[in-house]
């Protein structure tokens, strides 16, 4: 067996943290192998020091058995590394072949693009790996499965020999996931090795013929899926029992924080992005709602805070019908919300931690009288959360960004639990963060529930869902498909309802 | 309902047969409008001249502003680059003949141009605060210098001695001919045979060197490997930065390059057009060639278009007013025929839409003689607005102009 | 401790500033063969005489709003390149319907002033929906306005439509505005200090205590920090830019004010114009903040008004500009690579709180 890939001793520091120490990986030629880990664990790191985009500390790198010092991506691409980001690095605004050529283009007469050549070479790529895309198709035009597509073939265009793909399925649909693992396996029968960065553990177990966990910047286990089980894994990642929150114990109360009677909404382009919605959310339960990610989670948000209005079916907050209520009523009649995307909807990320607490609580006591701010109350606030939730911050006047995203997330999760709110919509709260975060956080949503919130937890984590829902809605193609009880429904079938199955 | 209008304006002005046919159907009234006005300045040959003359620095800042935006970065110093290519222009082309001059413009503009890479490339200062300071830095280096080497020297504090010219060709044989044609008043013919005339007569040897910076441009942006590499710089300076563009680098020269056509479009000014330096001569023709990039939908034809229509306007406003108020005619009959052309499909709102602003054109028309020189004034600027209105979502400008890019943050 | 480190930090990018360019200014100074150190003495000594010093305050009367307007912008990363266009247009109008009417001074000064207010805030909204409803960049349609603003007021100036011939000098003016519509001037060190000069204290007040203290500024502050995160807080983001763009162009309509009420009682094309660059100028110098502009501004109008002295000693008079601009490009510089190395300290200090944490989860690892 020839080796692909061997990393040993890698290390990198960043101030104030140890990003990557003692790695150590070896990679077989021809093989797809997984690298999972928590979000933190270092992956993203090591994979931009194999991609030349950040410089190791200390360790060596050898690439089929030779060493190499990796500087920079074009000494990667040199190397025959490629890299398939996870936000995918297209231009709209150009057509496939321009987005594949750029960096590496074939060229008469010294200045001169030679796209002929160039579109002789991509198509020669496409039969052999059976990537379908068209090589003259503008970008803007193209769904997600195809751009992630474009951007392999981009990678093979270059003549890589190894593909780091970094999450490849997080924006993908089942069917696509599907058709990406086709392809993949593709791949490797001509001879590539794939490095597969994940942290969803089904998605490894099926493509993945080794995998190495990784946990606080360390590879902690080299392992082959045919004798390990997820929950090894699992244990490996998070280094020991997964943290069971505690098992809810009140029955939900009667009445009602939501109603959604048959809301169905369209997007600016007239699509129907939400068909037909009926859901309900009692105060004192936890609902999960579960769905692979881009299913119409956030547009269901969007319509339960008011920010989308129903084009039919009605929609009740709290009480209130969105139809006739903007988001700022519905926010302070007692909604809290905690957004997926921390960084760009929670947070001003270049402002004190104190005014942070202010937002979304500007126009109510104790923040505000409704006319003028109170600092006092709002410093004194952010204390205690500071205090309750365990952010760890040398004061309150430090700005957002300066903290960490688990740190960020603890203190959102506060900012929204403060005035104890009606309902409370919890979109992916644990995502992200360290394990000792993530149980203060689901020790608060419990307590929130018990004290008679109502919450909306929207989660990709099965188990989160799981252990906290008292009920679990399953959302597909922009319509809930299912409700399960946890109790009575094992994680394999609750995985065939994301995917539009219905269980028998 | 604006919208369908928008739609439609943009097929016509993007599509190339329909573009065809709409040239064609423009010339054709504007010659009956010549005809039926009586004012034959509209397409003599002594008007295309003057056309080509005001629209040559707008274009060329034009073509300034769209590798800049190409590039990624918002260049709103245009101004204060075409300020200093005049005064390097007319100073140099003073001491060392035309041509020289026309050369230390672009030099003085690329100076210009790579201050502004270095403000907003290296260091990461606002585009938009970077572009004013070099406008503002721009128009005070100019005076001090003219302070200090103009006097003595048969200039002024504000204007510079004057410059030898640069020779001017005419196509022997044919522009006679084209000329005579023009002046029969014959519909179309001489129309067509009088602007043809201008195209080829007496034109500066400077004009026909500059225009070439047009399908270079073009030829660069969409042949070579520069012209891609800049485009995804402006695109997605991210992905370009991970297939090894340098980004950084890649600005600097488009910027460079930006600075030195808005050089090029002053020197143009002060050598050619006027002779000397003139302070504030430019007359915000930065800001005008800013215009017609967005006019242009950052396309190199568009901007071309945009520049010729500001110019066009611009000349026609010097030499005789009425031409102006004669070409309302045009707008007239245009807004007509669309409101007629709804009527077919039953679009009331189209139909009134087309008649209330013909006859609000109509009457404006009827009631005066000429269009006030204030309103052509701002008519480039008035365009881009509406343009900007109605067809926002037509334009493509590109992703990143503007966005602060550092290499090796996540774009945010 | 702490608290001085921050000041420390706050000043050392102004000064920074200033030092870089008054060595550039120096250099420039010597090529030209004269003395800095007389030619700064000279403008010293020149803007400090007491007559020039009323001149400047009030020339920074008229500065400061315009900078207060750009920083009202700023807080929503809104760049009110359109000053200019919405300050002429306001004072105009103002001028013609104060010429217009004559009522008693406590009706007819306010219907001048909030007419001017009124206009700039309308010319400016114009910039502000083309932003929020077609994602215009309000840098763009702003400058277009500024152009369509002075066609208009020349239009508009000529005889017969609302201006007349004649006058002082030959310039086109509005009619004078009776005696009921003008405001006092003190009379102080041999000058005449407007009394506008009230009203620009009371402006500058009343943006620091709402923007810094009301929940009106929160929102506005919070909607420039991070757009989605304002809405997602319940504000209505969108709403928000407009009405910033509204108030700059307000504030933008009051900065001729002075000038008009106090002393020309009559709009004409003397009025200057730049203020738009000035006002974004002083905004950058003074951070935004009432009295850093307040200090800018005086600055700015001692500067010119000391220029013609330059001309008298052989040092061309335009080195004022290009000192402005040097200033400009020096301070938003410096700024930017203070607040790299401050953001740099902020972090190693979270990074030290966070250590204790690290170190407790390797030894767990660990054992």
């Amino acid at each position: 067996m020839s080796v692909a890939i061997e990393l040993k001793g890698i290390e990198k520091n960043y101030p104030g943290v140890v990003a990557n120490h003692d790695v150590d990986i070896t990679i077989a030629k021809g093989n797809i192998h997984a690298i999972i880990g928590e979000n933190g664990a270092g992956k993203s790191t090591l994979m931009k020091i194999l991609y030349g985009m950040v410089k190791p500390d200390a360790g060596t790198i050898a690439i089929f058995e030779s060493p190499a010092t990796i500087k920079s991506p074009q000494d990667a691409i040199g190397l025959g590394i490629g890299m398939v980001h996870q936000h995918f690095m297209l231009a709209d605004n150009a057509t496939v072949l321009e987005n594949i050529v750029l960096g590496s283009e074939p060229m008469k007469a010294k200045v001169v693009v030679d796209y002929a050549k160039a579109r002789e070479h991509l198509q020669s790529i496409i039969k052999t790996y059976g990537l379908d895309i068209s090589p003259d198709d503008l970008v803007a035009d193209l769904g997600v499965g195809v751009r992630q597509r474009v951007e392999i073939a981009k990678v093979l265009f270059r003549g890589a020999k190894i593909l780091i793909l970094d999450e490849p399925t997080a924006v993908l649909v089942p069917q696509e996931v599907d058709d990406l693992f086709k392809n993949l396996k593709g791949l490797t029968q001509n001879g590539l090795t794939i490095i597969f960065i994940s942290h969803k553990l089904d998605e490894v177990m099926a493509i993945a013929d080794s995998i190495t966990v990784m946990r606080h910047g360390t590879t902690v286990a080299n392992l082959v899926p045919a004798k390990t089980n997820k929950k090894e894994l699992a244990e490996y990642m998070i280094g020991g029992e997964l943290p069971s929150p505690r098992p809810a114990t009140t029955k939900p109360r009667e009445e009602k924080v939501l109603v959604v009677t048959n809301a169905s909404a369209n997007d600016r382009t007239g699509r129907e992005i939400l068909h037909s919605i009926n859901l309900e959310i009692h105060a004192g339960e936890i609902l999960g709602l579960a769905g692979v990610e881009g299913n119409g989670q956030s547009e269901l948000i969007e319509l339960i805070m008011g920010l989308v209005k129903p084009d039919s079916g009605s929609v009740v907050t709290v009480g209130l019908n969105t139809q006739d209520s903007t988001l700022r009523e519905i926010r302070d009649h007692g909604v809290g919300y905690i957004p997926q995307d921390r960084q760009r909807d929670g947070l001003m990320m270049a402002a004190t931690l104190w005014e942070n607490r202010i937002l979304g609580h500007q126009q109510t006591k104790p923040m505000s009288n409704g006319v003028w701010i109170d600092k006092g109350a709002a410093k004194a606030d952010s204390e205690r959360i500071i205090e309750e939730f365990d952010v760890r911050t040398p004061s309150n006047t430090v700005l957002a960004n300066a903290l960490s995203g688990g740190n960020q997330q603890k203190f959102i999760v506060g900012r929204e639990m403060s005035g104890d709110p009606k309902m409370l919509i919890a979109a992916q709260p644990t995502r992200g963060v360290d394990v000792g975060a993530q149980a203060i956080i689901w020790d608060h949503l419990i307590e929130a529930r018990l004290k008679g919130t109502g919450v909306l937890l929207v989660s990709a984590d099965l188990d989160e869902l799981f252990q906290l829902s008292d009920r679990i809605a399953v959302i597909f193609r922009g319509t809930i498909v299912d409700y399960l009880d946890p109790r009575k429904t094992t994680p394999e079938q609750l995985g065939l309802a994301m995917t539009g199955e219905k269980i028998a | 309902m604006k919208n369908s209008l928008a739609n439609r304006l943009w097929k016509i002005i993007t599509s190339p047969s329909r573009m065809m046919l709409t040239v064609g159907a423009v010339i054709i009234m504007i010659s009956l409008v010549r005809q039926y006005t009586g004012i034959s300045d509209i397409t003599s040959p002594g008007a295309a001249g003057a056309t080509i003359r005001f629209t040559i620095p707008i274009l060329m800042a034009g073509l300034g502003g769209l590798w800049a935006e190409r590039s990624g970065v918002i260049n709103i110093g245009l101004e204060g680059m075409m300020i200093l290519g005049t005064w390097f222009g007319a100073w140099f082309g003073f001491l060392y003949g035309p041509w020289v001059g026309i050369f230390a413009g672009a030099i003085g503009g690329a100076l210009a141009g790579i201050l502004h890479a270095i403000l907003t490339v290296r260091i990461g200062i606002d585009q938009a605060v970077s572009g004013l300071a070099i406008n503002l830095l721009g128009m005070g280096t100019a005076r001090f210098l003219s302070g200090v080497f103009f006097l003595g020297k048969g200039g002024d504090i504000n204007i510079s001695p004057q410059v030898n010219s640069i020779g001017t060709f005419t196509v022997p044989g044919l522009s006679p001919f084209l000329t005579e044609i023009g002046s029969k008043h014959i519909l179309v013919i001489s129309d067509v045979a009088g602007v043809c005339a201008g195209f080829i007569t007496k034109i500066n040897w400077a004009s026909l060197v500059l225009i070439l910076a047009l399908p270079l441009t073009a030829w660069i942006l969409w042949k070579t490997r520069f012209g891609l590499r800049m485009r995804f710089c402006g695109e997605n300076p991210v992905a370009a930065e991970s297939l090894g563009v340098n980004v950084y680098r890649t600005r600097y020269i488009a910027l460079a390059v930006s600075g030195a056509l808005a050089g090029l479009g002053g020197a143009y000014i002060s050598v050619i057009s006027t002779g000397n330096y003139l302070e504030g001569q430019t007359a915000g023709r930065g800001y005008i060639g800013l215009a017609a990039v967005i006019f242009g939908n950052w396309t190199p034809a568009g901007v071309l278009a945009g520049s010729v229509l500001f110019g066009l306007t611009d000349a026609l406003r010097v030499r005789q007013s009425t031409s102006v108020h004669a070409l309302l005619l045009v707008v007239i009959t245009l807004a007509l025929a669309y409101g007629v052309s709804k009527l077919r499909k039953k679009d009331w709102k189209g139909f009134i839409i087309g008649v209330v602003i013909g006859g609000v054109v109509l009457a404006y028309y009827l009631i005066n003689k000429v269009v006030p020189d204030e309103f052509v004034t701002f008519f480039p600027n008035l365009t881009t607005i509406l343009v900007l209105a109605f067809l926002s979502q037509r334009l493509r400008p590109p992703a990143m102009a503007g966005a602060p890019y550092r290499k090796g943050e996540e774009s945010s | 401790m702490k608290r001085l480190n921050r000041f420390f930090w706050a000043l050392a990018a102004p000064i920074a500033a200033v030092v870089f360019t008054l060595i550039f200014v120096s250099i420039i100074l010597l090529m030209k063969g004269a003395s800095p150190l007389s030619t700064f003495q000279l403008i010293a000594s020149y803007g400090s005489q007491p007559e020039n010093l009323v001149a400047e305050l009030n020339q920074t009367v008229a500065y400061y709003l315009a900078g207060v307007a750009a920083a009202i912008g700023f807080r929503m990363l809104l760049f009110n390149i359109g000053i200019d266009g919405q300050y002429r247009l306001a004072v105009f109008i103002a001028a013609v319907v104060g010429g217009a009417t004559n009522l008693p001074a406590f009706l007819e000064v306010p219907l001048i002033v909030i007419t001017g207010v009124v206009v700039g805030a309308l010319w400016a909204s114009i910039a502000g929906y083309l932003k929020v409803k077609r994602n215009i960049s309000e840098v763009i349609s702003n400058i277009m306005l500024n152009t369509i603003a002075s066609g208009l007021i020349i239009y508009l100036l000529q005889p017969g439509r609302l201006g007349l011939k004649g006058g002082l000098s030959d310039n086109l003016a509005t009619p004078m505005i009776p005696k009921s519509g003008w405001m006092p001037s003190f009379h102080i060190m041999g000058g005449e200090l407007y009394s506008f000069a009230f009203v620009a204290i009371a402006v500058g007040v009343l943006y620091w205590v709402v923007l810094n203290k009301s929940v009106f500024g929160f929102n506005l502050r919070a909607t420039g920090m991070s757009f989605r995160a304002a809405r997602a807080s319940g504000v209505n983001a969108p709403r928000m830019v407009f009405i910033t763009m509204a108030l700059s162009g307000a504030i933008a309509g009051l900065t001729g004010m002075g000038e008009l009420l106090s002393h020309t009682h009559t709009y004409s094309l003397a009025f200057p114009t730049g203020y738009a660059l000035t006002g974004l100028a002083l905004a950058l110098l003074g951070r935004s903040n009432p009295v850093g502009i307040a200090i800018a501004a005086f600055f700015w109008a001692f500067l010119e008004q000391a220029a013609p002295a330059l001309d008298l000693n052989g040092v061309p008079k335009e080195i004022v500009m290009m000192m402005q601009g040097t200033v400009i490009l020096a301070t938003v510089t410096s700024y930017e690579i203070v607040k790299r190395i401050t953001r740099r300290q902020q972090q190693r200090l979270v990074g030290a709180a966070e250590a204790p944490r690290v170190d407790a989860v390797a030894k767990g690892v660990k054992s």
